[in-house]
């Protein structure tokens, strides 16, 4: 924080005071995971369903990083959802069937992945991001595609075998594990993302979105920090990858088309960037319409959700989550206290 | 020899094709800077009111193009005053995300009002079949096409360096708040050259709907043709844009032609290469 600037009244003048203050859970946040974890005894509850809306929350959140806090939009992030769940696919085909362990394993290797695209794409703003950034989706997928020795092609993995995990519990077809699985994973990555942007990185990731030029003038590794926020958006999304491949035991190309990346970006901004839980919000809202209404129309259910996209980016230009927060904080009539 | 002569011309002509279609885009991106991915929403209409007037009423295909291009120009002009304008000064994401939902629509209801399989076309006598140009054999549609696409491109170059249309909308890409300061009504302009933009558009689909096939998914098939062409090319440069798609078409029917094994990715693979190096394009203005 700039010495120049006015500290506001609830923030202690010691900068480990104000960090303290920003970590705090608050008591919805306690709450959401709560709930979050109840729908497994809500009877009648589609378990796998559920799971499938806590990876795509975790997706988002992923993507949330990179373009909610540090302001840089990607057209295709599905590269590292994608490279997470297709070596997650190849780890459970030739023998490594430990799942957690797997996990990892595919974190490490979108995380370099991400890190050499965020080297690549440091300099390039606006339409040429977008453009770089689904170019580099479109190589891999068509590339997955293509080489049909290799990923099955169009097919997708076969023979994908996921030993129980701890030893203990089975994967088994009522989702049971897998929601578990897919819960306690999501959480635990979202306690490390939140501590992370809750620290000086976070806020320094802030401070590039912001204002580029005076953070460079601060003193702040501008675009080193590009590459790190890559790095980070993209282990995340590789084991939200990975754990659609475990929980299912299928992978196939469509895991990293163009079509995905617009998805991962339409339910963010649903939710709502640049607070975490935006993307859980979005996913969410986005997956349980999307079984509603290709259930009700096959056809047609896209136009609905073009539709929700427009009337979001026109009414509710931030997103649900932040324009729910804008509507309480007038109704309570009290200065938001968090900067994002 | 000759075969290369021909797969090149073909090239050509499709490189024509994908100029026609995007070279309002990309002149509108230089104007108001709005990534407008709804072109190619714009191109499909184009061909699915050629297949109606020509299908359903018994128009011949010169007539039909005019129909097009006045009819797609109409919808785009109406769309950019009800929505479009008032997005103007938000973010690239927020334009891609409205105008990406608004092409989501357009599938939907495209397949809503003309069914979801590829549409038939009966094209006229005289146009289709080859025909022997220097020794080479060479289909008469993409003759056509060649010679419609070069006369689009020299009028167009033409209009905008030489009328006193063109300069007021050179003015407003160069900028458009001193163009407004002068006493241009920059936002009459902006709508005029939209909806050019968009019949254009709409005449690019109408005439690749015989070569490329048209169905309710073309909007998200060439997509990223189009958006290629924009961002090598350099926003809001006539020229640059002819040069990417021409290149862009070369390429493209060359590599299907030689390496189909690779598919597209060649084309992928150069474009990301070239962003990296020019990030603003081939003759785009930096920032």
């Amino acid at each position: 924080m700039s010495v120049m600037d006015p500290a506001p009244a609830q923030i202690s003048t010691s900068g480990r005071d104000y960090f303290a203050t920003l970590a705090r859970w608050k008591i919805w946040e306690i709450l959401f995971w709560a709930a979050l974890a109840g729908c497994y005894f809500v009877p009648e509850m589609d378990r796998m369903l559920m799971s499938r809306v806590i990876i795509w929350g975790l997706f988002a959140m992923s993507l949330d990083i990179l373009l909610g806090y540090r302001g840089i939009p990607s057209l295709g992030h599905a590269v590292f959802f994608g490279t997470g769940a297709y070596v997650a696919g190849f780890c459970g085909k030739y023998g490594w069937t430990e799942p957690i362990s797997a996990l990892f394993f595919a974190m490490a290797i979108a995380a370099a992945l991400g890190w050499l695209t965020g080297k690549l794409v440091q300099r390039v703003a606006g339409v040429g991001l977008l453009m770089v950034t689904l170019g580099l989706n479109l190589i891999l997928f068509d590339f997955v595609l293509r080489s049909t020795d290799l990923t099955g092609g169009d097919d997708g993995l076969q023979g994908i075998v996921i030993a129980p995990v701890l030893n203990m519990f089975r994967f088994d077809i009522y989702g049971r594990t897998a929601f578990w699985y897919a819960l306690v994973v999501a959480f635990i990555l979202f306690v490390a993302a939140r501590i992370l942007v809750k620290s000086p990185f976070g806020l320094a990731l802030i401070g590039a979105r912001e204002n580029p030029r005076r953070m460079i003038t601060l003193g702040a590794p501008v675009e080193g920090d590009v590459s790190r926020a890559f790095m980070i958006a993209a282990a995340l999304a590789g084991a939200a990858g990975a754990l659609l491949t475990q929980t299912t035991q299928t992978v196939a190309p469509p895991t990293l088309s163009f079509q995905r990346s617009a998805d991962v970006l339409v339910i963010l901004i649903i939710g709502g960037a640049g607070r975490l839980y935006g993307g859980f919000i979005g996913a969410i809202v986005f997956i349980l319409l999307q079984d509603y209404l290709s259930s009700i129309s096959p056809v047609y259910w896209y136009f609905w959700i073009g539709l929700l996209l427009v009337v979001i980016v026109s009414f509710f230009r931030k997103g649900l989550l932040p324009s729910l927060d804008a509507l309480l904080q007038r109704f309570i009539k009290r200065k938001p206290d968090t900067p994002s | 020899m000759a075969s290369i002569l021909t797969v090149l011309f073909n090239g050509v002509a499709y490189g024509f094709l994908l100029f026609v279609m995007s070279v309002g885009l990309s002149v509108t991106l230089g104007m108001m800077n709005f990534v407008n991915l709804a072109q190619a929403s714009f191109s499909m209409l184009g061909g699915y009111i050629l297949v109606t007037a020509m299908q359903g009423y018994g128009l011949p295909f010169l007539l039909c193009l005019p129909i097009v291009f006045v009819l797609v120009g109409v919808v785009s002009v109406v769309v950019e005053r009800l929505i479009f304008r008032h997005f103007y000064k938000t973010d690239d994401l927020t334009q891609v995300l409205l105008t990406i939902g608004l092409v989501f629509m357009s599938i939907a209801m495209a397949t809503y009002v003309w069914g979801g399989t590829y549409q038939r076309f009966d094209m006229p006598s005289w146009i289709i079949g080859q025909k022997e140009i220097f020794g080479l054999t060479l289909e008469t549609y993409r003759i056509f096409l060649v010679g419609f696409g070069a006369v689009m491109a020299v009028a167009l170059i033409f209009g905008l360096e030489r009328t006193q249309l063109g300069a007021m909308v050179r003015a407003c890409v160069d900028n458009r708040r001193v163009a407004g300061a002068c006493g241009l009504n920059t936002e009459l302009i902006f709508a005029f050259t939209f909806a050019i933009g968009g019949g254009l558009a709409g005449l690019g689909g109408a005439l690749s709907a015989n070569l490329l096939g048209l169905d309710p998914n073309f909007p998200l098939r060439y997509l990223v043709y189009i958006l290629i062409v924009v961002s090598v090319g350099g926003m809001g440069t006539i020229t640059g844009t002819l040069i990417a798609a021409l290149a862009l078409g070369i390429a493209d029917v060359l590599g299907k032609y030689y390496f189909p094994q690779f598919g597209s990715f060649i084309i992928y693979l150069l474009t990301v290469a070239f962003m990296l190096w020019r990030p603003h394009g081939l003759l785009g203005r930096g920032a």
